[in-house]
């Protein structure tokens, strides 16, 4: 249950930082969740993962399904990754969850295992 | 320890950020900052625009006057409904910004010489700083601000441009993070404020791929390897074949005005095969081959009695395009056509009342003078036997990542001082040259487009186009009252023979341009008995005309243009859609006896023979699937080369290509070319021999292409539309089509016909227009390229233009509300 509300409160915090902070304020809010909702270090680090990677993930997989796949092709070339959008879609939600995955666990250790 | 974990998971996390938001290095080019390119909320995700995207807008400016309401039709063209008329420019500044900004400000980047300072001195390749060293030692920013001054002179012109200036900056400053356009994330920058000085350079950018073409350093190369007669061969004045716009035949009044060579001009300026060359290494140059068709018939000749105006602007093909597409619509005036974003007003188009097209006149009217600095401080240059004091300009080149650059350019009496032994191109001999060129004149060229766009009749017209100077255009005119007329217009100095041609001695004022030509020798073709008008660049008049018309006009479109209107009657605006793609080549057809006749198949090989039997069997057509025209092509191409490389390889310096007419109308009349013979051999060669080998070298290339199952023309051309990035994932390559040089359908690899437009000028107007584009600027849009295919397939939109109760009804793709604040 813990952990499920840590994704849901880290995926909702994870989107509205950004709204008016950089792209990367995200990880404050989700070293925050971890802090409040504390869990151990690896169950943490998931929630933390899987909040920005499910919200990154679906984020752009909305966008991209809305486009029609068109720009997602074309950047993914770009970036030299081949020309699949999914794959791009899948590298955005890594790079997302990575990032709020060790902003997680830097909150996690900073309490004391109950 | 859990201290010691957390802080070093704090570490990794702050370690991944600063890594994600800093472009790395990839090659020779960098990343965009990943973390917030990646991100969907702020990056590129954001520009991946909805399939069933509408665009409803509500915008309100204390600018505005009054309502303007905007409507998207199914292609995404705006129609422009303004209350009042300078609202439509705030709106066309708007919706241009709306849809093309990172490519209004990169081409006004690219012409104030300012492309360092967001993509760093260079980038994939590129060497943007000797770019904009270039632009900014040809003087393009004095320009612009020569020009700026009269333009804010203008009571028509400046409440236009401060509108459109308005608009663009309404849009940018709603822009964050998230609606940048996509290339901004990319190169991670933001867009500046928009400016009427950005407008002006935008003109200026025009007047130098129109107006900027010139090979006087290769020519004064070549006029001291050659004689005299072997130049006026390789370079001849005039053609056998000239067809100019100007019919032979129309009466030329006398005029006043009378040029004098210089005393010293024997001497100084025609000392050919003098072996005494200059080094310069020209790093820009137009393409030669910008330059367009028009035409306009008379109601005499089709079959509605109406008249109808073609037009199909050649230039460099770009995603996205150098036009956007609109309707104005004000109290004042109802314009339909091709935009430039950057600038105000329909450019190439048509109103209620007539229709209006460009070509571009091809003349050179920029010219250099070797100064005569005294010193190296270059204050003082000789100047008609004194020493005269030049000012200074300063031109500071930022730089992304590095410090600034700066040029310091001095200002003669020609102009900026362009090479000197300061500048890295310089010339390795320490000579200096001042550029003298028309576009350094204060113009205001959007003053002739504001007009024409209300113009109701040729009176209208006339008066619209007296004040255009620069780049020189061949204006057509067709109005529903039936009148087609056509003039080259603008201002053009009056030359003696080769004035200009070589670099001139900048120490006598006896070289300067002596006088404009006076407006009355610019002719104008009003209504002639033959029923049309028409132009594709070549020299407006016959070379009887009384002032030098140095330049390069390629001869074969003009011919097969007038040829066809000649000799057809009842023409509809199909008729026209077929004739302005059509792929017959001319050329070739001229060509091919002269090639043919000097041909020896008998020194062909079995494989070199079959080729030769493609071209033989060849229809004379440049559509996609025809081999013959790839033989024919990579044949006189490598004609061109083996005929002439031994006397060019006398100098390591560049020398100007001679044209392909001079070369087929040389061989044609004379049999005993003397090119033919290789200077470098003891034996002498003929032309056969030069023909022959011509067609060996050609089948090394051809054979490769067919093995490649790439011969057929389309292939062999091997097309494509390039991003201004020249990102290829941004841009349209390979695309299968005809067309080529010399050919109505002048679609060569990256240049073509940019904006097609028929106009029928019936009552009800019928018009048909489509470019190699897309409305959006966005590679994100199914509108960035959606006009492509069709383009290709010579296929046309029949174009609406309706008042603003249809467009209510009818437009579908959203509407956007523009009002008083």
């Amino acid at each position: 249950m813990k952990f499920l509300i840590a994704i849901i409160l880290t995926a909702l915090l994870g989107y509205a930082a950004p709204l008016f902070l950089p792209w990367w304020s995200f990880a404050a809010t989700s070293f925050i969740v971890a802090v409040i909702v504390h869990q151990k270090a690896a169950s943490a680090f998931l929630a933390g993962f899987a909040g920005l990677f499910l919200l990154w993930g679906m984020h752009a997989l909305l966008l991209d399904s809305a486009n029609n796949h068109l720009l997602a092709t074309k950047i993914a070339q770009v970036l030299g990754i081949g020309s699949s959008a999914f794959m791009l879609v899948l590298v955005t939600a890594l790079v997302g969850g990575l990032v709020s995955g060790f902003a997680a666990l830097a909150g996690s250790f900073t309490r004391k295992p109950s | 320890m859990r201290w010691f974990l957390s802080v070093l998971s704090a570490v990794i996390t702050v370690a991944l950020i600063v890594l994600l938001d800093k472009p790395v290095a990839m090659g020779n080019v960098k990343t965009p900052r990943l973390g917030y390119f990646l991100s969907p909320q702020k990056g590129f995700w954001q520009n991946a625009e909805a399939d069933t995207k509408k665009f409803d807008g509500n915008i309100q400016s204390a600018y505005l006057q009054g309502k303007t309401d905007v409507y998207f039709d199914d292609r995404l063209v705006p129609h422009v409904y303004a209350e009042h008329e300078t609202d439509a420019y705030f709106v066309q500044g708007y919706l241009h910004a709306r849809f093309r900004l990172w490519q209004m400000e990169f081409q006004t980047h690219a012409a104030g010489g300012r492309l360092s300072e967001i993509m760093g001195a260079s980038y994939a390749g590129t060497d943007f700083l000797s770019i904009d060293k270039f632009f900014r030692r040809l003087g393009m920013v004095y320009a612009a601000e020569q020009s700026l001054k009269v333009m804010e002179a203008d009571e028509i012109i400046k409440p236009e441009i401060d509108a459109y200036t308005a608009g663009v900056n309404a849009y940018i400053a709603s822009l964050d993070e998230g609606s940048l356009p996509l290339e901004y994330k990319l190169l991670d920058y933001k867009p500046e404020s928009w400016t009427n000085l950005k407008t002006a350079l935008f003109m200026k950018y025009m007047a130098y791929d129109l107006a900027g073409f010139e090979e006087d350093f290769e020519k004064t190369n070549a006029k001291h390897i050659f004689t005299k007669e072997q130049f006026k061969k390789l370079y001849p004045y005039g053609q056998d074949i000239l067809d100019p716009v100007i019919a032979k035949g129309t009466p030329i009044a006398k005029s006043a005005l009378v040029v004098k060579k210089p005393a010293t001009a024997d001497s100084l300026y025609f000392d050919f095969r003098k072996n005494d060359s200059i080094p310069v290494k020209v790093k820009l140059k137009p393409d030669p081959a910008n330059g367009s068709n028009n035409w306009a018939v008379a109601g005499s000749k089709t079959k509605s009695g109406k008249p109808i105006l073609c037009n199909d602007p050649h230039l460099g093909l770009n995603l996205p395009s150098i036009w956007y597409e609109m309707q104005i619509s004000t109290p004042e005036f109802n314009a339909y056509g091709a935009t430039f974003p950057g600038t105000p007003s329909v450019v190439i188009g048509f109103n209620d009342s007539c229709a209006f097209g460009f070509t571009n006149a091809e003349r050179d009217v920029r010219d250099y003078y070797e100064i005569t600095f005294r010193d190296t401080s270059m204050r003082e240059y000789w100047f008609d036997s004194t020493w005269q004091p030049t000012t200074f300009r300063d031109e500071v080149i930022k730089i992304k990542g590095a410090p600034a650059d700066t040029q310091h350019i001095a200002m003669t009496v020609w102009g900026p001082v362009m090479y000197d032994s300061r500048y890295e191109d310089a010339l390795k001999d320490g000579k200096a040259y001042a550029c003298r060129w028309k576009a350094h004149d204060a113009s205001n060229e959007l003053l002739t487009f504001n007009r024409l766009n209300r113009a109701k009749n040729f009176n209208d017209y006339t008066n619209a186009i007296a004040t255009y100077q620069c780049p020189g255009q061949n204006m057509v005119f067709a109005a529903k009252n039936g009148d087609i007329a056509i003039r080259q217009q603008g201002q053009f100095p009056a030359k003696w023979r080769w004035q200009g041609d070589f670099a001139m001695p900048g120490s006598d004022s006896a070289y300067r341009w002596q006088s404009m030509i006076p407006d009355s020798m610019n002719i104008t073709m009003l209504n002639p008995q033959r029923g049309f008008v028409s132009s594709a660049n070549q020299y407006p008049y016959d070379t009887a005309y009384p002032y030098y018309l140095g330049g390069s006009y390629p001869p074969y479109r003009g011919f097969i243009i007038n040829w066809k209107l000649a000799n057809r009657q009842n023409f509809t605006a199909e008729d026209m859609q077929i004739m302005q793609t059509d792929n017959y080549n001319v050329f070739a057809r001229l060509a091919k006896p002269v090639l043919t006749k000097y041909m020896d198949a008998s020194q062909l090989s079995n494989s070199e023979k079959k080729l030769y039997d493609i071209f033989i069997a060849w229809n004379l057509r440049n559509d996609a699937a025809e081999k013959g025209a790839s033989v024919f092509t990579a044949w006189y191409d490598s004609l061109m080369s083996v005929m002439y490389q031994d006397e060019f390889a006398q100098t390591q310096l560049p020398l100007p290509e001679p044209a392909q007419s001079s070369l087929l109308e040389g061989i044609g009349k004379d049999s005993l070319y003397e090119f033919a013979d290789d200077i470098r051999t003891p034996q002498k060669e003929t032309i056969t021999d030069m023909v022959v080998l011509a067609f060996k070298k050609a089948a090394e290339v051809l054979q490769k292409a067919n093995t490649g199952n790439s011969l057929a023309w389309g292939k062999f051309k091997d097309s494509g539309i390039r991003h201004l990035l020249r990102i290829p994932a941004l841009s349209r390559l390979h695309l299968l089509a005809g067309g080529g040089v010399h050919i109505i359908n002048a679609h060569k690899q990256y240049h073509g016909p940019s904006w097609r437009m028929v106009v029928h000028l019936t009552d009800e107007t019928e018009a048909y227009g489509i470019y190699p584009g897309g409305q959006s600027g966005n590679p994100g849009s199914k509108y960035y390229d959606n006009f492509i295919n069709d383009w290709v397939q010579g296929k046309y939109y029949r174009i609406k233009i309706v008042g603003q109760d249809v467009a209510a009804k009818e437009m579908v793709k959203g509407k956007i509300v523009f009002s008083k604040a």
